[in-house]
């Protein structure tokens, strides 16, 4: 057989092979991003795939429930109860008023079970221009250039 | 000196425009002298960004609040040390720094090809050239770090800053971000030289001799800074993972893999004249690959864990990138015919074959963690709704790839060039094959039955067997020649052919980090909620708590727990984590406590406290082998010096040439 057919032949099982495991890959991990509203929009088909939903984090919301975390996320006035019983512990950035995307499924009873939390600080790394909050809050720099 | 800074990033952008223009013009109209400027230009763009950058670093160390960047990322309960830090800690002051390690790679560039291939020369810094063009506009027009805090129109300071986020307060982090930055922009250099040599038609491979230190150089900061983020990921941020498939963390790799790819296919351009115009893709695309991996960090175009603030540079980064790209193909379609291969694929059990599988297997998974990566934002483009997938997707693909490169390691260098025997496979593979098949046999009875695990030990075994065998029989040739002691037939080996035995080590290196890598499929964890005096168990391990404290220090609020551990009923001492909240950015952070060993990492997380304060959370995990990872990256960079010594025997490459085809006729008797 002539080398560059059994190469071509080899490659293409190789790619083959690879783009089958990516695809089995991305249908067993992918997630929809979706607001607040747009979760309690979709109604009961909210429950059948798996979601990532973002929110601020109540002020007071967090309560350690055994080995559970209970919070509730804000976005554009909706609420959502979230629970969240993964294994690993929570980012460091996650606290009260953090921004935070909860990765899970939407219960029957409206609850978000969520297995994975990430949580970014009001901005992360970076405090926004003016929102940062000086030692002395009596006044507000601006920045110029 | 806010104004002198603001003043010379100016100026840097003008020499740096001045630097590109003089020398196409220069090559173009042949005008020695506008080579020469643009080339001095080099270095007046160096001794600028050195003075910004300078003026930033005093603002730092001296707490000076007016400026924005200063109060946004210093506040004076720091250490010198990581106000300086701080340089790299935020947006403006990292693009800087970006800009800061471009300069000085041009003038060290321009510093030391001083006569060297004057024809591609002004192209070479030309390429530089336009990228710190770029990175200069970002610097003096967009993201500036000579912004100041004012109120109406007068320049105030604040009291204090609000510190330099508290996860970076950490060794590791002080030199993972000048790591990578340096990895990112070093290949900068062998692309420059790439293009040179396309530009001006250059024939054979001078560019690739002459930046290979360069891109084994760059390749070795961008491993540390790789893996100084694993490392990092994994004692600070409690999670006790080292690598997560968050964006930020697959930007670096992707260069790195392509990087790799190249390191490995330039030696079929050296040896064989083939895979020309691969090479000169690879590198483009890792340099490429390197200016997406810094927009991805800033632009916010994919979330991340720990992407910077979103901020309006991202047109300028997609504009740079599609000008690149656009660039890139249009000189190399152009050049085709200059890049023609000299030799012809003969056997797929070949040397050849084995490189050209490498590079399959590294692109492919490259692309894999590239699509997975952007697929938050090719779903939204192409059907509205934006979908994400995480780990279960990089791993699928990547550990069968990971593993047949493992393979590939150990069939690669023994094999033949052009075609193999079946006796010789015999002769380099039996033994090898014979350990692997033992070796897993043992494990699977001993009761481990992860598929992946079996195959990644057994093959681990298998490379590490015909790695030692060429270093015997090489060493044993030179100890009965030479009559040499042992140790001594071992050093003179690596060192008449440093290339050869220094990627071997390296080699060992990756096999030593594939250990670690493998030890994750037997992780163990537990979190507890616990107060003075009662027990739990991970594993074979005991912990009791004996102490719940809590504090305040001027920089944070600390609570800690006194745990004494035993394993199998044996004492093995207290361990102490800590959480910590930091004042001045409000932030908690964790002060996990590991037990390392070879064979596991017993890790404790303080995670935090229960409702009532009186009950603390804590999080145990076992992590069998992970210390492997780190030892086998030090072996890593030792193999990668070992390839940066001169060989003690010249060896020019001698290139392999069919001359004429043996046939029954022709064979003299």
């Amino acid at each position: 057989m002539n080398p560059t057919l059994k190469f071509g032949g080899l490659i293409v099982v190789v790619l083959a092979t690879l783009g089958w495991l990516a695809v089995g890959g991305i249908g067993e991990s992918k997630s929809y991003y979706k607001t607040i509203p747009e979760v309690r929009a979709m109604g009961d088909n909210a429950a059948k795939a798996r979601l990532r939903v973002a929110g601020d984090v109540k002020q007071g919301s967090i309560k350690h429930i055994g080995k559970e975390v209970h919070f509730t996320m804000i976005q554009e006035n909706q609420t959502m109860n979230v629970v969240y019983n993964g294994t690993e512990p929570l980012p460091d950035t996650f606290r009260d008023g953090s921004q935070a995307l909860a990765d899970g499924r939407l219960q029957a009873d409206g609850t978000f079970h969520a297995s994975k939390i990430q949580a970014k600080c009001a901005s992360k790394y970076e405090a926004k221009p003016g929102g940062g909050k000086p030692a002395d809050a009596s006044y507000a720099p601006k920045r110029v250039s | 000196m806010e104004n002198l800074g603001a003043l010379s990033l100016v100026l840097a952008f003008c020499f740096a425009v001045y630097a590109f223009l003089g020398s196409v013009v220069g090559a173009w109209k042949q005008r020695p002298f506008l080579i020469l400027s643009s080339q001095r230009a080099v270095y007046a763009v160096w001794g600028l960004v050195t003075l910004a950058s300078a003026l930033l670093v005093n603002a730092l160390l001296t707490s000076d609040f007016r400026f924005a960047y200063v109060a946004a990322h210093s506040n004076r309960e720091m250490t010198n040390n990581f106000k300086f830090t701080a340089w790299w800690g935020g947006q403006e002051g990292s693009l800087l720094f970006w800009s800061w390690i471009l300069a000085t790679y041009s003038a060290v560039v321009v510093f030391n090809s001083k006569n060297k291939l004057r024809n591609i020369m002004p192209y070479v810094v030309a390429t530089m050239a336009v990228t710190q063009v770029f990175f200069l506009i970002l610097n003096a027009f967009v993201v500036s770090p000579f912004q100041m805090l004012a109120v109406g129109k007068g320049i105030t300071s604040v009291p204090d800053g609000q510190g330099l986020n508290p996860l970076l307060q950490y060794w590791a982090m002080q030199i993972h971000p000048p790591m990578l930055y340096l990895g990112y922009v070093g290949f900068v250099v062998p692309f420059a030289f790439a293009l040179g040599s396309l530009i001006v038609k250059q024939p054979g491979d001078a560019w690739i001799h002459t930046t290979r230190r360069w891109t084994l150089v760059t390749w070795m900061f961008q491993t540390c800074g790789i893996v100084l983020g694993a490392g990092w990921a994994y004692a600070v941020l409690g999670w006790g993972g080292y690598w997560g498939w968050d964006p930020v963390e697959n930007a670096s790799l992707l260069p790195w893999i392509t990087g790799t790819a190249f390191l490995h296919s330039v030696m079929m351009q050296e040896k064989k004249g083939m895979m020309k115009v691969w090479n000169i893709v690879l590198i483009s695309a890792t340099f490429l690959l390197c200016i997406l991996g810094t927009s991805l960090t800033r632009t916010g175009l994919v979330s991340s864990v720990h992407a910077f603030a979103q901020s309006p540079i991202g047109p300028y980064f997609a504009g740079f990138l599609a000008l690149g790209v656009g660039f890139t193909t249009w000189i190399i379609l152009a050049r085709l015919d200059y890049l023609k291969s000299e030799s012809q694929l003969e056997s797929v059990m070949s040397r050849e074959s084995s490189f050209l599988f490498n590079n399959l297997f590294l692109l492919a998974s490259c692309f894999a963690i590239l699509w997975g990566t952007l697929f938050p934002v090719i779903s939204e483009y192409a059907t509205g709704e934006k979908v994400s997938v995480d780990a279960p997707f990089f791993n699928r693909v990547n550990v069968p790839i990971g593993l047949i490169l493992l393979l590939l390691t150990g069939v690669g260098p023994l094999i033949a060039w052009r075609r193999s025997s079946l006796d010789q496979l015999r002769r380099n593979f039996l033994w090898p094959t014979v350990a692997m098949v033992v070796t897993i046999a043992a494990l699977a009875a001993s009761g481990i039955h992860h598929i992946y695990a079996l195959m990644s030990f057994g093959l681990c075994v298998f490379v590490t067997w015909t790695i030692v065998s060429e270093f015997f029989k090489g060493a044993a040739s030179i100890h009965a020649k030479d009559g040499l002691a042992w140790p001594q037939a071992f050093m003179e080996l690596t060192h008449r052919n440093t290339r050869r035995y220094g990627g071997y080590i390296v080699h060992m290196g990756i096999v030593a980090m594939f250990i670690g890598f493998t030890g994750a499929a037997f992780n163990q964890d537990t979190t507890v909620e616990v107060t003075i005096g009662e027990k739990f168990k991970i594993g074979h391990y005991e912990i009791l708590v004996k102490e719940l404290k809590d504090g305040d220090l001027p920089n944070y609020i600390w609570q800690h727990a006194k745990l004494a551990v035993w394993k199998n009923g044996e004492f093995l001492g207290e361990m102490e984590p800590e959480r910590r909240l930091y004042k001045a950015s409000r932030q908690p952070a964790s002060e996990v406590k590991i037990r390392r060993r070879m064979n596991e990492d017993l890790y404790i997380n303080f995670a935090s406290t229960s409702e009532d304060s009186k009950k603390a959370v804590l999080q145990a995990y076992i992590f069998p082998l992970v210390s492997w990872i780190w030892a086998g990256f030090w072996v890593v960079l030792i193999g990668t010096w070992v390839c940066l010594v001169p060989s003690k025997v010249k060896r020019e490459y001698p290139k392999t040439e069919v001359v004429g085809i043996a046939t029954k006729d022709n064979v003299p008797v």
